[in-house]
């Protein structure tokens, strides 16, 4: 979290503690500081204070926003498409209703490429199948970084009447704004904001319902009361951010641009991911003959906290199913996501020790599972 | 082109019960002091292996010729390995690669 928006929250739960339901003076000024920060993030993405909510989290809002395309559309049918690199959010939701309707051909999966950009004849093809009710489309991954062609996926989805839901978990905060969505979803802690507030917006033209009995709370987009304090500091994040991005993507651009290169100097490594248009702040690389549950054990020895797609690394001991989709290497797979400049002021020095420690450190997992030599 | 169940002399790799990375390793150590034009045979039940030997032939230039989903175990040729339980949910029992090894450069 940005160090505004800490200081934020902090202020925040003395004068935001009400609930802002209630008519007395403390639950009045909630419910202007709640509107305040409503209309701070409507305003920045591009859409009306109404259109919208706050949600517990980035995957809630999602999740939220596939079920009342769904649901809206129901008369027209109950198939869904998404990207097979999409949030999981996505994925076990479509599998889910495909499963409990037991019709596999209710939920379709499009294939994306060796970079991880979707393949839009395939996505075309499965929009255009009757009785679906929406596709699901990323801005940009945020395991890979690559960024996914909207304008032409929501041109393409309007011919065939098809609503596009935009996840823009991963670039709210890095990226310029898009206006080619239909649904969109995001998760404060992109821009620097706090863990726990996600955004739903619904624009009016958007044919959107949520299923269940009707709610009086966020334009009746869910049952759950936001936190006051976390939408306000959310809001002030996002008035940070938004006024540094070009300055943050220039530097962190630079940044991975450095740290890509010493990932190709490294022997046998697969570096994944649309090398140009891509996020600014992630990085992903795969190693052979490396144990990606060990590799992150021993950065973090050495003080560096990073990411990984790895089966080993996961609770299911199932590997990412972004790398799979891609078909690249899964093991010994590494995720650098750079922190916003704020929250990190000595980025620079750490990486600088990161490219310098980084060989050692794949060379001393190699050598622990005798593959120093292969 | 050679079916694969014509195969000269292949080297066979039973890693089924390794987790990954050790697959692709046993498939790597078999494959370093092999000539041009050994076919190597992998068996191998982690999940991880459907995308990573693939991926391995990519990167080292070996040719995958083979890739078959054994869904019991059949054709063991190491009896003593037929108690490796099978890995859960929707994966296969084991997974079956043929491997040519390539020229390198």
């Amino acid at each position: 979290m940005l160090p505004a928006a800490r200081a934020t929250l902090m202020a925040a739960l003395d004068a935001g503690w009400a609930d802002p339901r209630r008519l007395y003076a403390e639950g009045r000024s909630a419910r202007t500081l709640l509107d305040q920060a409503r209309e701070v993030l409507a305003q920045g993405l591009g859409a009306r204070p109404a259109e919208v909510s706050f949600l517990p989290s980035g995957p809630a809002a999602l999740r939220t926003g596939l079920e009342g395309l769904r649901y809206a559309g129901r008369r027209r049918g109950a198939r869904m498409v998404a990207t097979a690199v999409e949030h999981s959010a996505i994925l076990t939701t479509g599998r889910y209703h495909a499963a409990a309707a037991q019709d596999p051909s209710l939920f379709a999966e499009v294939p994306v490429d060796a970079l991880g950009r979707v393949n839009l004849s395939a996505l075309e093809q499965a929009v255009a199948e009757g009785g679906t009710v929406l596709a699901a489309v990323q801005s940009a991954n945020g395991e890979i970084g690559t960024r996914q062609p909207l304008e032409q996926a929501h041109a393409l989805c309007r011919t065939h009447g098809i609503p596009l839901l935009v996840d823009a978990m991963a670039s709210l905060g890095r990226d310029p704004i898009t206006e080619h969505f239909d649904v969109l979803a995001g998760d404060a802690r992109s821009w620097g904001g706090p863990s726990g507030l996600g955004v739903l917006v619904v624009p009016e033209r958007t044919r959107w319902r949520r299923p269940g009995p009707i709610s009086d709370v966020e334009h009746g987009r869910t049952d759950v009361e936001p936190v006051v304090a976390l939408a306000l500091a959310a809001a002030e994040a996002w008035r940070q951010t938004e006024a540094n991005r070009m300055d943050q993507s220039t530097l962190s651009s630079a940044t991975i641009r450095r740290l890509r290169a010493a990932a190709h100097d490294l022997p046998d490594v697969d570096v994944v991911g649309d090398p140009d248009d891509r996020l600014p702040h992630v990085l992903t690389f795969s190693l052979l003959y490396v144990d990606g549950e060990a590799l992150v054990i021993e950065l973090d020895r050495r003080g560096f906290a990073v990411g990984s797609g790895s089966a080993c690394t996961s609770s299911t001991l199932k590997p990412s199913h972004v790398l799979a989709a891609m078909g690249v290497l899964t093991h010994g797979n590494v995720r650098v996501t750079l922190p916003l400049s704020p929250i990190a002021p000595t980025l620079d020095d750490g990486v600088s020790r990161f490219i310098a420690e980084l060989p050692d450190a794949v060379a001393a997992v190699r050598a622990h599972l005798g593959a120093s030599d292969l | 082109m050679n079916p694969a169940s014509d195969l000269v002399d292949p080297i066979e790799v039973d890693a089924r019960g390794l987790r990954c990375p050790l697959p692709v390793i046993r498939l790597a150590e078999a494959a370093r002091d092999a000539p041009a034009g050994t076919w190597i045979v992998v068996l191998a039940s982690d999940p991880a292996a459907r995308h990573d030997i693939p991926a391995w032939c990519r990167m080292r230039n070996h040719e995958l010729r083979e890739m078959t989903e054994v869904a019991e175990m059949t054709e063991v040729s190491d009896s003593s390995r037929a108690d490796v339980a099978p890995t859960e949910g929707d994966h296969p029992a084991y997974l079956r690669f043929v491997v040519l090894i390539r020229p390198q450069r």
